[in-house]
């Protein structure tokens, strides 16, 4: 279970605008009437991404009235889920997965890289306010390790040198592209591709 | 090598596209009305007999699961839910399904949703997989227009809908009852079983639940026969099987392979060996990081399907296999899997809650080398605590890479732990000292 602060500066209020009331209408009327409970999860992303990527305590008690449900349930999920951001983080998240198997091919290099170019510790800002990190458990893409995830893209086949490039095409405001950083296609074998064959070349 | 036109993911590499257009060349779609007009029965049957097992970790046989349904729909409705909240530590096995084989896995949940008389459809996605989402829901959109799904999909009478619902970075919702609370709007704190999902599930209703590449294998099964594919492998142990291979190997990738494929030739052929040459092996872990891991000595032999794992105390799991060189400090290998388990866990019952934290805790200990002889023994005792006590099989998951460790590299753990807590020796831990001997010594 992951531990949560709730940021001390929370805003009066909060209100889904068009956009995102469009989206949270749809999702309701994927579940069965009087089951739309179910809808919290979309609605609390929903939230986060209309919000510059955090949920303020109010965010929590608007969807709890929309979707007519206690608060304390709607808190309880937004405190449960890791996915959840309940203080602010920066425009670029950077996601680094540190599990064995990115570990066993160089995670803690990349974390070395984000404490040297953007902050000595998680969860804080960069000099220009633009960039936070944090470490995170496995985002399954194992066979691309080390990898990390920048809000919703995946960079994979990572190394300390080309995570340096990101950081510093970030700060030059261009957006890095995702994918694989070796070039390989997907979650092929590089250069010892063995099956489908027929596919490839066709 | 299983030959490629036995593999049942054609574009596991994406090289020909995800659209229908595409799939539709690929064989998806085809015949699918004709499947369903041969009937319930048929379709449970010869999955039955095609003796598929889940691909999601636990290898339960597929069939006998559809065949839990209720046969008639009561005042409940049924549902199918899909488990794609892919995010066992060495596993990314899903993932490129939703990406590059959508079509399969939603005539998958047509035939399924069909044989278990369910017409709504959810699909559990992990909340880190937007992308990835994005493009299974273009290939819904797809299916939509051509009435592959919807009312009357296929005009065979039968009406499906399937809705994403996408998690939020939850491990424990790849558990099926915490997926179905998660679903439901609470937190993912797995149910106690039974009553089990087919019974009383989604919303207290008769609920499915399978994995991603169980229920994609499906149509390719129905097509091509049970005898096809039961083929394949060995009894009981029949198939194709995605291996995701990770790790300390030259070329990591994603693979389909027969089920009962030797380890070695796996690593070898497809991965391009271990990094340094197989003598550089350490151990691996076969199914991802809840099964146990395996010493060298075992991996020169082993074949990969599930009867075989069990019997040498591992499990297949959900095939992530993770190799584990000799430049690797095994013991901080397995610290931080623990502190994984200790970061999921969903804090429910009290020896998960609990342990997972003690076992990180002490394992990191024991990498530095600060622990005594003796606590190796009782970190084992630990985990035999936690194991079966649990509501869910997150205790095992958790425990188990633990007993590998212990099992199988005991001595290099004694080795590096010869710390001896009395006094005279060793004054700068603090925790460890019995402070008044310390005294006594200083009187």
């Amino acid at each position: 279970m992951s531990i949560k602060k709730i940021h001390k500066d929370q805003p009066k209020t909060f209100e889904f605008n068009e956009k995102s009331m469009l989206a949270a209408n749809k999702i309701v009327s994927n579940y069965p009437d009087g089951k739309q409970q179910s809808a919290v999860m979309a609605l609390l992303y929903i939230a986060q991404r209309q919000n510059d990527n955090w949920i303020p305590l109010t965010a929590m008690k608007y969807i709890a009235k929309f979707l007519d449900m206690p608060y304390i349930k709607v808190y309880e999920v937004a405190t449960f889920y890791s996915m959840y951001n309940l203080s602010p983080v920066g425009k670029y998240f950077f996601q680094v997965c540190t599990t064995t198997p990115c570990m066993l091919r160089g995670a803690y290099d990349l974390v070395k890289v984000c404490k040297k170019k953007i902050s000595e510790k998680e969860n804080e800002l960069s000099a220009d306010g633009k960039i936070s990190w944090m470490e995170v458990e496995c985002l399954g893409a194992c066979v691309n390790a080390p990898m990390m995830q920048v809000n919703q893209d995946y960079y994979e086949d990572l190394n300390d040198k080309k995570l340096e490039e990101i950081i510093d095409k970030i700060y030059q405001n261009k957006t890095p592209k995702s994918g694989s950083y070796t070039g390989r296609i997907n979650a092929e074998p590089v250069n010892n591709r063995k099956t489908l064959l027929g596919n490839k070349n066709a | 090598m299983l030959k490629d036109e036995d593999r049942i993911f054609q574009n596991l590499y994406n090289d020909s596209g995800a659209d229908i257009e595409s799939a539709k060349l690929r064989n998806d779609w085809n015949g699918t009305k004709e499947i369903l007009e041969k009937g319930r029965e048929w379709i449970i049957n010869e999955v039955k007999s095609s003796e598929l097992r889940g691909r999601g970790g636990a290898g339960f046989p597929t069939g006998l699961k559809w065949s839990f349904a209720p046969k008639e729909v009561g005042s409940r409705p049924h549902y199918l839910v899909i488990n794609a909240d892919e995010s066992e530590p060495g596993t990314c096995k899903d993932r490129d399904i939703l990406r590059f084989e959508p079509h399969k896995l939603i005539e998958g949940c047509l035939i399924a949703s069909y044989a278990v008389n369910a017409h709504k459809c959810y699909i559990y996605i992990r909340g880190e997989y937007f992308n990835e989402g994005q493009k299974l829901q273009t290939a819904i959109d797809e299916a939509y227009k051509n009435n592959l799904i919807g009312k009357n999909s296929l005009n065979s009478g039968w009406d499906l809908d399937i809705y994403i619902h996408y998690g939020a970075g939850a491990y424990i919702c790849g558990e099926e009852t915490a997926l179905l609370e998660s679903l439901e709007g609470k937190k993912g704190q797995p149910r106690l079983k039974p009553p089990f999902p087919a019974l009383i599930g989604l919303y207290g209703c008769p609920t499915i639940i399978n994995n991603v590449e169980t229920v994609a294998a499906v149509p390719t099964i129905l097509r091509r026969g049970a005898k096809w594919f039961s083929s394949l492998g060995r009894p009981k142990n029949t198939g194709t099987k995605i291996y995701c291979i990770s790790g300390n190997v030259n070329n990591p990738c994603n693979v389909e392979e027969e089920m009962g494929i030797p380890l070695k030739e796996l690593i070898e052929t497809h991965a391009g060996g271990v990094v340094g040459g197989w003598d550089n092996l350490k151990a691996v872990i076969p199914g991802g990081s809840s099964m146990p891991m395996l010493p060298k000595e075992i991996c020169d032999n082993i074949k990969m399907d599930f009867d075989a794992c069990v019997e040498n105390k591992t499990g297949l799991g959900t095939a992530g296999i993770v190799v584990i060189n000799n430049d690797q400090d095994i013991i901080k290998c397995m610290a931080r899997i623990a502190r994984f388990y200790k970061h999921e866990s969903c804090g429910q019952c009290t020896p998960c809650r609990e342990g997972s934290g003690w076992m990180w805790r002490m394992l990191e200990r024991m990498a530095a080398g600060e622990a005594t002889p003796d606590e190796v023994d009782m970190l084992f005792d630990v985990t035999k605590q936690i194991e079966g006590h649990t509501i869910c099989a997150f205790g095992e998951g958790s425990s188990w890479p633990v007993q590998g460790l212990i099992r199988h590299f005991k001595d290099e753990i004694l080795e590096r732990n010869k710390f001896d807590p009395v006094v005279k020796k060793q004054k700068n831990i603090p925790y460890l000292v019995d402070q008044h001997l310390l005294e006594k010594e200083n009187a």
